[in-house]
């Protein structure tokens, strides 16, 4: 294990992509640094689960990083992003600092949340990030009602949700798009379809299986994606944005992806519901490979210089932990404070 | 006695209950292929079949609702519930369909159903994911609302909830599936509003029920090093509960701790609490004190959470106060 480094070493916050200025496109590099720094910091996590550091539920993003990644980079700094409780890889590509997401994680004093919302619960209110939800489909009508707001204020930001192909079953998923679309409210529903609910595949919970169609319903505009090629992403989110923007148009996007871990750190990668050969065969479009080759092919791959951000990388994961374990736990007294506003 | 855990026990109840009467299925998430989010019902697709163990989308309200539907023309549902975070959005179907149908349909439509799944907090899965809510539950009329904490009264109480005409609620624990106690060869039934006396003492009273139960013996062994000696009662149902129960063995104590792993306002304990001013106030020799959760939502970091939670030194703490021992 790398030693700890000083604070002036380490970059602790590698650039966000959408904390830039609207309209400068983030180079290939940039995007490839960001789906690294989630892949490095999730490794660690699984490390720091296994050693008893992180509790509860934890679930990974590994094999999904392109779609968080490219879809926050069509963003403004203004715009609002709200998840699931699957939200490492969004919160780290929405710019919530490594150390504090993983002190979060550790359930100190120092986490985005205090130590009291850990993995699942992942707030950051100076950059508009709404959380981390964990009640499947609950968080969709809250992305439908900052439309809302949104609108009502006169403004031209987007609201971007993400939540899992197996919510869309949920009668929360629908009572959220109808209201959205029946309002016209400047909200992008984007579905991280992983195939799996759990160990429920999607073709046994969903009567349909091409499901950017139940867009149909509300007449919603809605686009298939290829979830992991992080470009093609980035591409249909913009255009969402520029829907959401001008016309306060809802868009729907089924953004097809596939997790590589189990569904949680309690649940083995493969064996009840899918086997090893389904994963090996996924496995091979893993996201950062996906973008390596059209890097490659555009001729901006050197070796040395990804050796070089990988280490980067890795070091800012390690600071991240260092950070994480010298935090202390939350003080006591905190137990009764954030109840209420006084 | 064959020793089994209490994941097992609720098998063999499933198991031998799916086997007596062929109206009776078990719906839910993950409840087939998958063998059971926490494996209760594992092999019961093997040996029942897809009409009768039904795996189900993430639609609490929906099948919750297709469980009442069906209960209302003849068929005799179990419906698994993940965890009762997610049943909150089938509290419609439970409150509103389930409870409410014989009552409004002037006695023509029972609803032989049961809902089940762990209640409760588990370890660090905070404020989503750790709520007990047998309170909100046991509040309804039309519900009858269970709690085992041992794998015997596991098996016991969902056999006699399947048989029940009406719909039983039943609260398991994440935290006691793995739990492992005796459980009887033959088969047997626990009567639902029946309490259970776990252990006699003269002291003092714990009352308290589900999950609380091996707090509560914890509790109480340590204090018999002490010397003291304190009746355990096991609540085991809430709705009804057994008040002849509560009121005889608070009237040989005449003293009462009430434990419960929900909050303060409105919990269980203060029915109980309101059962013992009731039928036992000249015999109380001291103010009941009661254990619970802190009134907060569960927080994630592991000592805010040890901080939050009901456990063995705070239930000591509130016997030696009710015994005037904590000076
Ligand atoms: C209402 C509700 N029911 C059940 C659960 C338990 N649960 C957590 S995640 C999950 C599967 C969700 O799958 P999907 O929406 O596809 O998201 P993914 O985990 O694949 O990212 C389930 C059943 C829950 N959190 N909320
Ligand atoms: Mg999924």
């Amino acid at each position: 294990m790398a030693k700890k480094k000083s604070e002036s070493s380490v970059s602790t916050v590698p650039s966000p992509a959408s904390s830039r200025a609207a309209g400068v496109a983030p180079s290939h590099t940039d995007l490839l640094r960001q789906m690294l720094l989630i892949r490095r910091f999730e490794e660690r996590c699984a490390e720091a689960y296994a050693l008893g550091k992180i509790g509860g539920f934890c679930h990974l993003y590994i094999g999904q990083e392109a779609v968080g990644v490219g879809a926050i980079s069509a963003l403004r700094a203004d715009d609002y992003v709200i998840s699931s409780y699957r939200d490492h890889g969004q919160a780290l590509a929405r710019g919530i600092p490594p150390r504090t997401i993983m002190a979060e994680l550790f359930g100190r004093v120092d986490g985005c949340s205090k130590g009291k919302g850990g993995s699942m619960h992942l707030f950051d209110r100076n950059i508009n990030f709404l959380g981390g939800h964990g009640i499947v489909g609950g968080h969709i009508p809250l992305a439908t009602g900052v439309g809302f707001a949104i609108k009502y204020r006169g403004g031209d930001q987007v609201c971007l949700c993400f939540f899992g192909e197996a919510a869309v079953n949920n009668g929360a998923f629908h009572e959220a798009l109808n209201m959205a679309a029946l309002w016209k409210l400047p909200v992008i529903y984007l579905i991280e379809n992983n195939r799996y609910g759990m160990g429920t595949a999607l073709e046994r919970a969903s009567a349909i299986n091409d499901i950017a169609e139940r867009a149909c319903s509300y007449d919603m505009p809605n686009e298939v994606v290829d979830g992991q090629d992080v470009l093609a992403v980035r591409d249909a989110v913009l255009r969402a944005t520029q829907r959401a923007r001008g016309e306060h148009t809802p868009t729907l996007l089924e953004v097809r992806t596939y997790r590589f871990m189990g569904h949680s750190m309690s649940d083995a990668a493969s064996g009840t519901y899918r086997t090893k050969e389904e994963l090996e065969e996924y496995m091979k479009r893993d996201p950062i490979i996906v973008l390596r080759t059209t890097m490659e092919k555009n001729g901006e791959w050197s070796d040395t210089a990804m050796t070089a951000l990988d280490e980067e990388l890795k070091a800012v994961a390690q600071d991240a932990w260092d950070f994480a374990d010298a935090s202390a736990e939350p003080a006591v007294e905190a137990l009764t404070e954030d109840v209420y506003v006084w | 006695m064959p020793v089994v855990t209490y994941r097992d026990a609720l098998n063999q109840a499933l198991q031998e209950e799916m086997q007596r009467d062929d109206r009776v299925f078990l719906m839910g998430e993950e409840v087939g292929v998958y063998q059971g989010a926490y494996k209760v019902s594992k092999g019961l697709l093997q040996e029942f079949g897809e009409m009768r163990v039904v795996d189900t989308p993430i639609t609490e309200l929906g099948f919750a609702g297709v469980g009442v539907g069906a209960a209302m023309v003849g068929l005799r549902p179990i419906i698994e519930f993940m965890t009762w975070n997610f049943a909150l959005l089938a509290m419609d179907q439970v409150v509103n369909s389930a409870a409410k149908m014989l009552y409004m349909s002037g006695g023509q439509f029972n609803i032989p159903i049961v809902f089940r799944g762990p209640n409760g907090a588990a370890l660090q899965l905070s404020a989503q994911h750790s709520q007990a809510w047998e309170s909100w539950l046991a509040h309804i009329p039309g519900l009858k609302v269970v709690a085992p904490g041992t794998p015997y009264d596991a098996k016991g109480l969902l056999k006699s909830a399947v048989r029940d005409d009406n719909p039983v609620i039943v609260l398991e624990g994440e935290m006691l599936y793995n739990t492992k106690g005796e459980v009887p060869a033959e088969e047997y039934l626990i009567p639902i509003g029946k309490a259970a006396l776990k252990r006699e003492g003269e002291h003092c009273s714990i009352i308290t029920h589900g999950k609380m139960i091996l707090v509560a013996l914890q509790a109480a062994d340590q204090l018999t090093k002490e010397g003291i000696r304190v009746d355990v009662l096991d609540l085991l149902s809430l709705r009804p509960m057994d008040v002849e129960a509560i009121t005889a063995s608070v009237r040989k104590t005449n003293r009462a701790v009430v434990l419960e792993e929900g909050w303060e306002i409105g919990g269980i304990g203060a029915q109980v609490v309101d059962y013992i001013q009731r039928e036992c106030f000249d015999d109380l020799d001291a103010p009941i004190v009661r254990v619970h959760q802190v009134d907060v939502p569960m927080p994630y970091a592991k000592n805010l959470e040890r901080a939050a939670k009901p456990d063995v030194p705070k239930t000591i703490a509130a016997v030696k106060k009710v015994m005037y021992l904590d000076q």
